[in-house]
């Protein structure tokens, strides 16, 4: 901060920006939620959450869409976040989804629970009463995303209209629902996967270790090196190696890639993220389906 | 200074079907090194599929299905890159569908506006039409882009005409920063890169212009507006009287040991601290968010404004307003309304409609006075309990209002204070 002509660095606005909004839930909401994966962006989210309301405690529950192919790492995370904040956890899992017959688990080797957390989310949503549930997205993440509000509404479907969005001027932000609406709130919309690592680093965040770089057994797969897991199941010309590498982006540990990297501090962290060639969710099997799979996904009630 | 020191810029573009908008856009992210290869890959073969030479720059700014399938844009859609000097937020706005209400949209934020021109065929009613949008939304900057250069040979000629174009009708905007700049989008001549084909233009490139320009004085720094959002009551050990008002400056500057009103109710108190976002300031400053803690105990809630004792704004029921109709329903006279300013959330009608403005010859109208999409009107509004305002020439954000229609929830209107 330059504290002679009184003008914010980008990194403060932003952050500046990002609480407004989580102040404005607060204020216009009954029952929000933080939607968290315990990936770097909604654990941003939780960060700039405990700044606005200091020195209250955190006032929104966190929410974990639960799909059970978890990295242990991630679950261990989640829990010890929790117990620092004092925060409420709510558990929606996939798996009771899947045992109530609610939906049905995908088949062959690239099936994954991706799609199916949409019906988890949107029961978890609608029995726990939550008018708003706080996201992690970013609007330089994917084409379809680049079109979201802060405050996004979801009709009582859950569902996404792209086409018929409430305009959202100035800092004025509407969030007036009909009962069984729902809204998706986007504070760190403006951020890009950049600002989120600098972010990080200055405020000495902690996050998962996934994100450094360390030795694990993967094996390669649609261009990318998937974690072994005890849900893996190898083709034939496949072969289990140890590799150093790190993620870029967490989700289910069946579908999120890594890359080789030697980068083991968030410093080197940065550093490697700055002279990326390739999109963060270039490495993630769920956007690749299609060139509109975040899109349809999104329409239904996706993240 | 390092790259951390950096400020945030936010511009949006605007231009008629076919001018190059989205090749623009296309070539500042591509030469400014923001794409990354998998997405340039994703367009070449686009590009390939569908008979093109080279690589569509205009390809990056697709979104949605229906955007893709029909070649059209239906929504704003932001859009972000760095250079070593400022991170740049675009709000790129379709050129033709609904055109007035998603050009506000994106102004209503913008330190800077692009505006298109394409060099064959000059000013023509849509630049007029935009122009007149970023006037009345106050963007501080103005970039007139004359596109497609390549076209007319280079030549100083179309430039200047553009120029004397522009003369004729800006005189009665209210544009602070208006610059020109002849460039090639396909061809990327002054866009990030100086133009080796124009060396009759002496100014700087596209980017360069938008990485320096001075937006610091942007914003409002004499007025102190702070709109309270919550009020933050740990009641817990070491806090059980604290009261914090958090809220985000508007404008302006507050300080410890400074006397402040309260609004509506005016009572005084001192400003005891200050709780910034990394701890607590001495001094804090537009667009902060803070928590602000008083000497007195005094009855505060969401929707008050705490401003300086020496410059206050003025309560009121009544007020004119530039409204611009966002909604397919037509506003219906007499009916409630909910008004959203800052923090604060009133009930209020549209008491009369003065006059429209006639969005080709920016005239007045005053025998149409039917509020529809896309219409821009000077109205009258009453409000059932008063709003602080100032008027938005001198406050983009305590002079802006939104109006939402309670039967469904949906926001129907944008408004600029007079």
């Amino acid at each position: 901060m330059n504290e002679y002509n009184y003008s914010l660095n980008y990194i403060d606005e932003l952050e500046s920006e990002a609480i407004y909004v989580l102040r404005e839930v607060w204020a216009q909401f009954q029952k929000p939620v933080i939607l968290f994966s315990g990936g770097k962006d909604s654990i941003v989210v939780t960060h700039l959450a405990k700044k606005a309301f200091h020195p209250c405690k955190i006032p929104f529950a966190l929410m974990h869409v639960d799909t059970g192919h978890n990295f242990p790492e991630t679950i261990k995370f989640r829990d010890d976040l929790i117990d620092e904040l004092g925060a409420r956890l709510i558990v929606g899992s996939v798996q009771e989804s899947i045992d109530q017959g609610r939906v049905a688990e995908e088949k062959g080797k690239n099936a994954t629970r991706n799609a199916l957390q949409i019906t988890t989310l949107l029961d978890a949503i609608e029995s726990n009463k939550i008018d708003c549930a706080i996201g992690g997205g970013r609007r330089d993440e994917e084409k379809a995303r680049a079109k979201e509000r802060f405050f996004s509404h979801r009709d009582d479907f859950g569902q996404w209209d792209p086409k018929n969005q409430r305009p959202e001027l100035w800092n004025l932000f509407n969030g007036k629902y009909f009962e069984g609406e729902h809204f998706r709130v986007f504070p760190i919309s403006n951020w890009t996967e950049m600002d989120v690592w600098n972010y990080i680093l200055r405020e000495k965040i902690e996050v998962p270790s996934l994100y450094l770089a360390h030795e694990r057994q993967v094996v390669w797969r649609n261009d990318s090196w998937i974690p072994k897991s005890e849900f893996l199941i190898l083709e034939d010309n496949e072969k289990i190696e140890t590799k150093k590498i790190r993620f870029r982006t967490l989700g289910d540990i069946t579908i999120t890639g890594g890359i080789e990297s030697d980068a083991d501090t968030l410093e080197k962290v940065v550093e490697e993220v700055s002279a990326m060639r390739q999109t963060e969710r270039g490495n993630r099997s769920d956007d690749k389906r299609s060139e509109t799979a975040m899109e349809d996904r999104k329409k239904q009630g996706y993240f | 200074m390092s790259i951390h020191d950096n400020q945030l810029l936010r511009f949006t573009t605007a231009g008629s079907v076919d001018d190059g908008k989205s090749t623009l856009i296309g070539r500042l992210l591509y030469d400014s090194k923001s794409i990354f290869e998998d997405q340039l890959e994703a367009i070449e073969n686009t590009s390939k599929q569908k008979g093109h030479e080279g690589v569509d720059l205009a390809l990056f700014t697709d979104g949605l299905r229906d955007e893709r399938e029909q070649g059209i844009t239906i929504d704003v859609a932001y859009r972000y890159f760095t250079t070593p000097k400022r991170k740049f937020i675009i709000a790129d706005t379709p050129g033709h569908i609904q055109y007035t209400r998603n050009m506000v949209t994106g102004a209503s934020t913008a330190n800077a506006a692009i505006i298109l021109v394409d060099a064959r065929h000059g000013v023509i009613e849509q630049t007029k039409r935009h122009v007149f949008i970023a006037s009345l939304l106050q963007i501080p900057h103005l970039i007139v882009c004359i596109n497609k250069m390549d076209l007319v040979d280079f030549k100083e000629e179309a430039y200047n005409k553009v120029l004397k174009q522009f003369e004729d009708f800006s005189t009665k905007l209210l544009v602070k920063d208006v610059r020109f700049i002849p460039i090639s989008a396909l061809l990327g001549d002054n866009v990030v890169n100086r133009s080796e084909n124009m060396a009759w233009y002496k100014g700087a490139p596209l980017l360069h212009t938008l990485e320096t320009l001075h937006i610091s004085s942007d914003i409002n720094k004499v007025d102190s507006r702070f709109p309270v959002q919550t009020v933050l009551r740990p009641q817990r050990d070491g806090f059980i009287d604290y009261r914090g008002y958090a809220g985000r400056i508007t404008s302006g500057i507050f300080r410890t040991g400074e006397p402040i009103t309260v609004l509506p109710s005016g009572f005084t108190s001192t400003i005891k601290a200050i709780e910034g976002p990394a701890g607590e300031i001495e001094e804090a400053f537009a667009p902060m968010s803070v928590s602000i803690t008083l000497e007195d105990d005094i009855d505060i809630a969401r929707g008050d404004m705490i401003v300086r004792s020496k410059n206050m704004p003025e309560p009121s029921q009544e007020m004119e307003v530039m409204l611009c109709w966002l909604n397919s329903e037509t506003a219906k006279p007499r009916t409630k309304y909910t008004v959203k300013h800052t923090t604060n959330e009133q009930t209020a009608i549209i008491k009369e409609v003065i006059y429209k403005i006639d969005i080709n010859s920016l005239g007045r109208k005053f025998d149409d006075k039917e509020l529809r999409m896309n219409d821009i009107c000077k109205v009258k509004i009453r409000t059932v309990k008063p709003l602080m305002i100032d008027s938005y020439r001198d406050n983009r954000i305590t002079g802006s209002i939104i109006l939402i229609d309670e039967n469904t929830n949906e926001t129907v209107a944008a408004g600029m204070v007079v």
